[in-house]
């Protein structure tokens, strides 16, 4: 478990350059450091299925920031102390553990030691009730395809949105794709 | 910088991307057909094809991907997608309920041909994400910068 807490030490450390550099590729490149640790952590946990999505999303998000971002004017203005922000942001955490405290008294069950029952019953009967041996699979496409459909709705909610707010600018630019079509 | 915008990246880089961006495109493939047998499925796959098409585009420049697969086809195939995803859930509604699993019997488990809708449900996630996150990257950067073009 200590290469656990060795990766954790890495993304906090990440988390922290990323926030606090001037460089704005260091501070992509921070990000994407937080996002490799975070998958080698679920690859150490055991759970490649989410591993493989965390990575690949990783790696096309780092894309999108560094092109999104980095070539553009991006007007910085030094923002001066906010001290109710910053206020507001100790008591919440304050509140967080404290909540924290009071919830996991009792202790905590050991990592792979569901507290519900439920989840003990999809690895014995996944396979002959849905037939797919990747139990992942079979939870998020027959046992709880409800929550796959809300997380595909997200999605294409986020779609719709992006193109919508960048419909006007695009029309435009299509002529240009033409015009500029060698 | 602006010129790796418009023209791509070096030789190098266009060689690799020519000699790789298939193997990343069956790669995607095969992890959404094998999702329901291996890790991965629909939204890992889905995400791999959409990064075989930003590999072309970040390093021929950005007009290539955009001829292949426009911004309007995007929306088509991620419609379709999402409307094929539904479409399996309602079609279960006939043999007893919501996102039924009514091809189940169908192979040993560990074939290929298996496990009733996942797989089906798997290729309908990975249209959607793949063209989703493409359509969002056309958007964003493929298209935006030919605004910061014109401004010069």
């Amino acid at each position: 478990m200590i290469e656990l807490y060795v990766l954790l030490g890495l993304m906090i450390v990440g988390a922290i350059i990323a926030v606090e550099v001037k460089n704005l590729l260091s501070a992509v490149v921070a990000v994407g450091v937080v996002g490799l640790g975070l998958s080698i952590i679920f690859l150490l946990l055991k759970a490649p299925d989410v591993a493989l999505t965390q990575i690949v999303v990783e790696i096309a998000a780092v894309i999108l920031l560094i092109r999104a971002t980095l070539h553009r004017d991006i007007a910085m203005k030094p923002c001066g102390g906010r001290p109710f922000g910053g206020f507001m942001a100790i008591l919440f955490l304050g509140l967080a553990v404290v909540a924290g405290v009071l919830t996991f008294q009792g202790g905590l069950n050991p990592f792979g030691q569901p507290l519900m029952t439920v989840s003990r019953f999809y690895p014995v009967h996944a396979v002959t009730g849905t037939g797919a041996t990747n139990v992942v699979a079979s939870v998020i496409l027959d046992y709880r395809a409800y929550d796959t459909l809300g997380e595909a709705t997200v999605l294409f909610t986020a779609v719709i949105g992006v193109l919508t707010v960048m419909r006007s600018r695009g029309k435009k630019k299509e002529e240009d794709l033409q015009g500029n079509n060698e | 910088m602006s010129k790796e915008h418009e023209s791509g990246m070096s030789v190098i880089v266009r060689t690799v991307t020519r000699l790789t961006v298939g193997l990343i495109f069956l790669y995607g493939i095969y992890i959404i057909l094998h999702g329901h047998l291996t890790p991965g499925g629909g939204f890992a796959g889905g995400v791999i094809i959409a990064l075989s098409f930003i590999n072309l585009d970040l390093a021929f420049g950005g007009k290539v991907s955009a001829r292949i697969f426009s911004k309007g086809s995007t929306g088509v195939v991620e419609a379709l997608g999402a409307i094929m995803f539904l479409a399996l859930a309602l079609i279960g509604l006939q043999y007893g309920g919501f996102f039924k699993n009514f091809l189940h019997p169908d192979g040993q488990p560990g074939q290929l041909v298996s496990a009733g809708i996942i797989p089906l449900e798997n290729i309908a996630i990975s249209l959607k994400v793949g063209a989703g996150l493409f359509g969002i990257f056309l958007t964003l950067i493929v298209l935006q910068k030919f605004e910061s073009e014109r401004k010069k």
